[in-house]
């Protein structure tokens, strides 16, 4: 048993169980903490993939900014315990095999080793370097239209959110 | 050193993407919705970064990318529309918010 099958058994056992909270907890502040969980594991997997740049942008946006933002929002509405209704037959019997279902099927197929036949190689460190190198580069010249607009997008996300939230007069 | 095979990632992906529909299908709160799409999007990253490192090009990783700017992009949007719901209709329980149901 190597070290990166200890860490990676480790964070993907934190990972699912922070999944499982944020579905049992009944607080929505206990599902967004849960849910930061699942973020930081899931950021020491992509270190363990060697992505060190996604690693350090997962906990810089996500778990920084995106979740700050879901907090701030519970907060500020002060949502408290979910409120229980009768759930529609619909979801309830025919959506938690459904789920499970799709989980399972979603596993076997992953699992096959037609697909999943690779091995992670771990990155060495002057590899690693250049990664992030080697990713700015490609981010700036293959890929410099598409970043240009997801400027854009941001723009028109912030400006959509200030309308949205202003309310009306 | 790392031995991992990219299929175990594959199967982890699986597995949270699962709980997200479920969590999805399941929270009555709309903020927690909202959390269950973030839970998805993550797995599908995960995906993605798994696949780039088995395939050894670094696509996967820009996707990535791509991916949490629209996440946070989506978050702001979909949080800004979760606070009109919740003063329109003082409740934050989607079952309250029906009405374009049939």
């Amino acid at each position: 048993m190597s070290l990166s099958f200890i860490l990676f058994f480790t964070f993907a056992g934190i990972a699912v169980l922070g999944a499982v909270l944020v579905i049992v907890a009944r607080e929505p502040i206990h599902s967004a903490l849960s849910l930061i969980l699942v973020m930081v594991a899931l950021a020491v997997l992509y270190l363990l993939l060697g992505a060190e740049f996604i690693a350090a942008v997962q906990i810089i946006v996500y778990a920084g900014a995106i979740m700050v933002l879901f907090v701030f929002v519970i907060m500020l509405l002060n949502a408290g315990v979910e409120e229980r209704t009768d759930w529609s037959k619909l979801a309830k019997y025919a959506g938690l095999p459904l789920g499970g279902f799709l989980l399972l099927e979603l596993a076997y197929w992953l699992a096959r080793p037609a697909i999943g036949s690779g091995v992670a190689h771990a990155a060495t460190r002057a590899e690693a370097a250049s990664s992030t190198r080697a990713l700015s580069e490609m981010l700036f010249r293959d890929y410099l239209f598409p970043f240009e607009a997801t400027s854009i997008l941001i723009l028109i996300a912030i400006l959509g959110a200030l309308v949205l939230a202003k309310g009306d007069e | 050193m790392s031995a991992v095979p990219i299929s175990y990632y594959l199967v982890l992906s699986a597995i949270l993407f699962g709980l997200g529909v479920i969590a999805f299908v399941f929270k009555r709160n709309i903020i927690t919705v909202f959390m269950a799409i973030e839970l998805m999007l993550n797995a599908v990253n995960l995906a993605f970064v798994a696949f780039a490192r088995a395939h050894n090009q670094l696509d996967g990783l820009v996707f990535v990318f791509f991916v949490i700017v629209v996440a946070a992009a989506e978050a702001a949007v979909g949080l800004a529309i979760v606070l009109a719901i919740a003063q329109n209709r003082q409740s934050l329980n989607i079952e309250r918010v029906n009405l374009l149901k049939f």
